[in-house]
């Protein structure tokens, strides 16, 4: 396999990876005011995604790195061409990871309410502008031979991104759901387990819509079977944690939330990002990537460390396997 | 005027990712190394500074953390044509970055503040461990892309795409530039975060009459010298070797900082000057006789270049444009750097001194001056890099592309005018947030975070207890 195409995976893999895993720790994050009746439960449900979620965000932060390195017009265009969007996002997280880490240290309601509603916001918008972003990846974007981006901002918000948007906003509340039924106890892992049963009544349409839709536009044949995996998983997920299974339930989640991934990277393959003004512009693999050596690299530093990386990532979910409860709460401090 | 409110953009959003990283880099290693302490010794006392100094570090590791992803998307977002053309050579390092470094620290961070009553102590104290290798490894990866910028080796320029290509990551990574800045850069971080151990114990010292709180941060205070002093060895090693580089690979840049106007043989340092920038040439310097000659080339003797002279000689091989960069501000920049840096580390040297065999300071003004070297140490690591640069312009990459081109094209003046303001005042809230809440823990004193035995009973452990540093 070509080098380029070895890095288009990675990188994809990267951001499945950012996906499926910030995705739950954005849906709780959002889910605060939602699933909580009193701060307890608010500190039981950030504390259960307080070990992971800068690990997680770290994935975003390689991805971006990597694209950087292996495909440096990608990267180029893609960023400033999605320029205020980009801010939005990062505002947002600035805000919450600041605001994870403040929000128990002074001791007043009036502190803790203000930076909860950061963690909302700081959660609820990226997991809107990443499913808004990524499908005008897959629609294109204006751009001349230069591959400057010339897509106005107002142009961003068309229908077929804004069905992306809102799905992943609503299937990261639900996987977000599904994690909290998964390490919480008590009051918490019942209204998670009750709101994840019901929201997938709203999101499996979504993601019914959003994957046929990419689909029919851009789909590959072999993308097809993956749609399809993703939005039986889903109604699995939901399915399983009605039932209780809780851990089978949040793999499904996972594997919808990755699926979605594969079918969205599937559909761009082998552009990385098309143009809309003439197909000869797009961006591809070919002329965005850089050149062998530096790819060559790249290879030799991943497949030494990325595995080192996801075995003290999965040792690190396996120390705080245990759920998080009122109970624990109550004796800190 | 895209490209103005970029550069403006650029040098705020870094300055202040930077005013957090100097003490991330060294308070990680201090917290690591009381860790140990109590760990050896098994006495509480050390656990005690380590929850301390532990939460005083988390408070600034949540900042670094965040103004750090902005960095990142930065210069895809503002400078696209930069990132195209460097790409190949300066994201290998980036990438390296976030899978060796970033990745470590942040899931042993993750790991050390959960896992206090959860982890086997040895495991929990190797996690902090990790962490603050992972963050001092971080440094290198960016330094190292960063000193490409300044002295670009291993690569050559694609004849077809016009574009830089790497052809030796070794060349990049062991490239003198960039160790020699490592050096500067880390040890000049643990001259802050030393001040920022003994500013804090100094604070305390000159509030607090606890005894038992006293005991404690006089010797933290002491450590904190100690640090402190170390690295004002080595600041002043690289320092010299610095300055020996920059003569070598941008002797523009040393000819401004110093407003050496001419090519001078034996030149002097100078400690003072009043100069006309339009004129080319100083009303006033004071000069100590051939020490610029030593600090650029090792012999009082040397020859070093002056502005005027260079300017010619660029003109000569990249054609007509001014290679000047702001003289006044270097020039001011750097004895900043120098002056501000080292006054911290003179007063570390006579604290420790002055706190020999148990002894305290008789004034509390004096406590009162240790406080402040902790901003003065501050400052002179940011112009440090107002020095390295602002130095370097016109160019972003010496010799290869200039800031005027590295701008992005499509990004329009309203859009930059817009994430310059919201950085700008988003900073600003989180500064104020952040400092009061440094204060309000300082001000606490230790036993906010491990109460005395006596005053209150330790709650009884069981063992999936979440511990005191959940959020
Ligand atoms: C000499 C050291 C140094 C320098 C010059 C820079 N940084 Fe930094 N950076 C660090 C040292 C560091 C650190 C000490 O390792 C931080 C601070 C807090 C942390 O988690 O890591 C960090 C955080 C940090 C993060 C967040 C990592 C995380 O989530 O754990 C990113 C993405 C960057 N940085 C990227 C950059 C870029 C693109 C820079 C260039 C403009 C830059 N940093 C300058
Ligand atoms: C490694 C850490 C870095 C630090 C701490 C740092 C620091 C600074 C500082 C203090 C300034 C001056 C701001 C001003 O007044 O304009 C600046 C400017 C700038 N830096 Fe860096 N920088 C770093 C790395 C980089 C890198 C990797 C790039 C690559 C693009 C870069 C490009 C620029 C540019 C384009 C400017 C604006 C030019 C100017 O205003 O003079 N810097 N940086
Ligand atoms: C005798 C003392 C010192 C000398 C001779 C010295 C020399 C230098 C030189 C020449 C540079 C520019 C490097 C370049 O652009 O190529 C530099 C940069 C810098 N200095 Fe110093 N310095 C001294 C002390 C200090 C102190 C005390 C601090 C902080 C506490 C400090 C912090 C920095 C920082 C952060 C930079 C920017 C990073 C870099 O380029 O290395 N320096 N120094």
């Amino acid at each position: 396999m070509d080098l380029t195409v070895i890095w288009f995976l990675a990188i994809a893999v990267l951001w499945t990876g950012y996906l499926v895993l910030e995705g739950f720790d954005f849906g709780v994050g959002a889910l605060l005011p939602v699933l909580s009746k009193d701060d307890t439960d608010r500190r039981v449900m950030i504390n259960s995604i307080g070990p992971v979620w800068d690990g997680n965000e770290v994935w975003l932060i390689t991805a971006v790195g990597a694209t950087f390195a292996a495909f440096p017009a990608w990267y180029a265009s893609m960023l400033s061409g999605f320029y205020l969007p980009m801010l939005l996002i990062l505002l947002a997280l600035i805000g919450r990871g600041v605001a994870f880490e403040y929000r128990g240290k002074v001791d007043s309601a009036v502190w803790r309410r203000r930076w909860d509603a950061v963690i909302v916001a700081g959660s609820a918008l990226p997991a809107f502008l990443w499913g808004l972003l990524f499908a005008n990846l897959v629609r294109g974007l204006a751009m001349g031979p230069d591959h400057v981006v010339t897509t106005d901002v107002f142009e961003l918000f068309n229908g077929y991104a804004l069905l992306g948007g809102v799905l992943t906003l609503g299937l990261f509340l639900l996987h977000g759901a599904v994690f909290l039924s998964l390490k919480t106890d008590g009051p918490v892992r019942l209204r998670a387990r009750s709101f994840a049963a019901w929201s997938a009544l709203v999101v499996l349409p979504l993601l019914v819509a959003f994957a046929g839709w990419t689909q029919a536009r851009s789909g590959e044949p072999w993308t097809l079977p993956v749609a399809i995996v993703s939005v039986v998983a889903l109604a699995l997920g939901a399915g399983l944690v009605r039932r209780r299974r809780e851990g089978w339930a949040f793999t499904a989640t996972a594997v919808a939330v990755g699926m979605l991934a594969v079918l969205i990277f599937g559909s761009l393959f082998p552009d990385v990002l098309p143009s809309t003004t003439d197909p000869a512009n797009s961006l591809t693999i070919d002329n965005a990537a850089s050149a062998p050596y530096t790819l060559t690299v790249l290879s030799w530093v991943a497949a030494v460390f990325l595995p080192l990386v996801l075995a003290y990532q999965a040792w690190s979910y396996w120390v705080f396997r245990k759920r998080v409860t009122r109970d624990h709460i109550a004796v800190s401090h | 005027m895209a490209l103005d409110l970029a550069r403006w953009q650029f040098g705020i959003t870094t300055i202040y990712h930077f005013l957090f990283v100097p003490l991330t880099i060294g308070l990680s290693v201090v917290v690591a190394s009381l860790q140990t302490a109590w760990h050896r010794t098994g006495r509480t006392e050390y656990l005690r500074a380590t929850k301390f100094f532990g939460k005083l570090f988390l408070i600034n590791f949540a900042m670094g953390v965040v103004t750090g992803i902005v960095q990142e998307f930065q210069f895809g977002m503002n400078w696209s044509d930069y990132s195209t053309f460097v790409g190949d050579v300066f994201g290998a390092p980036l990438a390296m970055e976030a899978l060796l470094a970033f990745f470590l620290e942040s899931t042993f961070i993750g790991l050390w503040i959960f896992g206090w009553d959860k982890l086997p102590r040895r495991v929990h104290l190797a996690c902090i461990w990790a962490a603050a290798i992972g963050t001092n490894l971080s440094a290198y990866f960016i330094l190292a892309a960063n000193a490409w910028m300044r002295h670009p080796v291993g690569f050559e320029i694609d004849p077809t795409t016009g574009q830089a290509r790497l052809t030796s990551i070794w060349a990049v990574l062991s490239n003198d530039q960039a160790w020699s800045t490592y050096l500067h850069v880390v040890s000049a971080a643990f001259i802050a975060a030393g001040l920022f151990v003994a500013a804090v114990s100094a604070y305390k010292l000159m509030k607090d009459k606890e005894p038992r709180e006293r005991e404690l941060f006089r010797k933290s205070m002491r450590a904190g010298f100690v640090v402190t002093a170390i690295a004002g060895v080595v600041v002043t090693l690289s320092g010299d070797h610095q300055a020996k580089l920059m003569a070598q690979y941008e002797p523009m840049k040393l000819a401004s900082a110093e407003a050496l106007w001419d090519d001078e043989h034996a030149a002097g340092f100078s400690i003072f000057a009043v100069g006309d920038i339009q004129d080319g040439r100083n009303h006033v310097n004071v000069q100590i006789p051939g020490v610029l000659a030593f600090l650029a080339t090792g012999d009082f003797e040397g020859d070093v270049q002056g502005i005027n002279d260079i300017q010619a000689r660029y003109e000569q091989a990249f054609g007509p444009g001014t290679y000047i960069p702001n003289v006044g501000l270097l020039y001011w920049a750097f004895r900043m750097m120098m002056g501000l840096g080292l006054a911290g580390v003179a007063i570390s040297v006579v604290g420790l001194w002055m706190t020999r065999k148990g002894k305290l300071f008789p004034y509390r003004w004096q406590y009162g001056l240790v406080v402040a070297a902790l901003p003065a140490a501050l400052l002179a690591n940011i112009f440090g890099w107002i020095l390295t640069e602002m130095g370097r312009q016109p160019w972003t990459v010496v010799g290869e592309l200039l800031t005027a081109n590295s701008v992005s094209p499509g990004v329009s003046l309203t859009e930059v005018a817009i994430s310059l303001s919201a950085f700008t005042l988003i900073y600003a809230v989180l500064a104020v947030v952040e400092f009061g809440l440094l204060r309000r823990y300082v001000k606490a004193g230790t036993a906010a975070v491990m109460p005395y035995p006596e005053d209150e009973p330790e709650p009884e452990k069981t063992d999936d207890r979440v511990p005191a540093f959940v959020y």
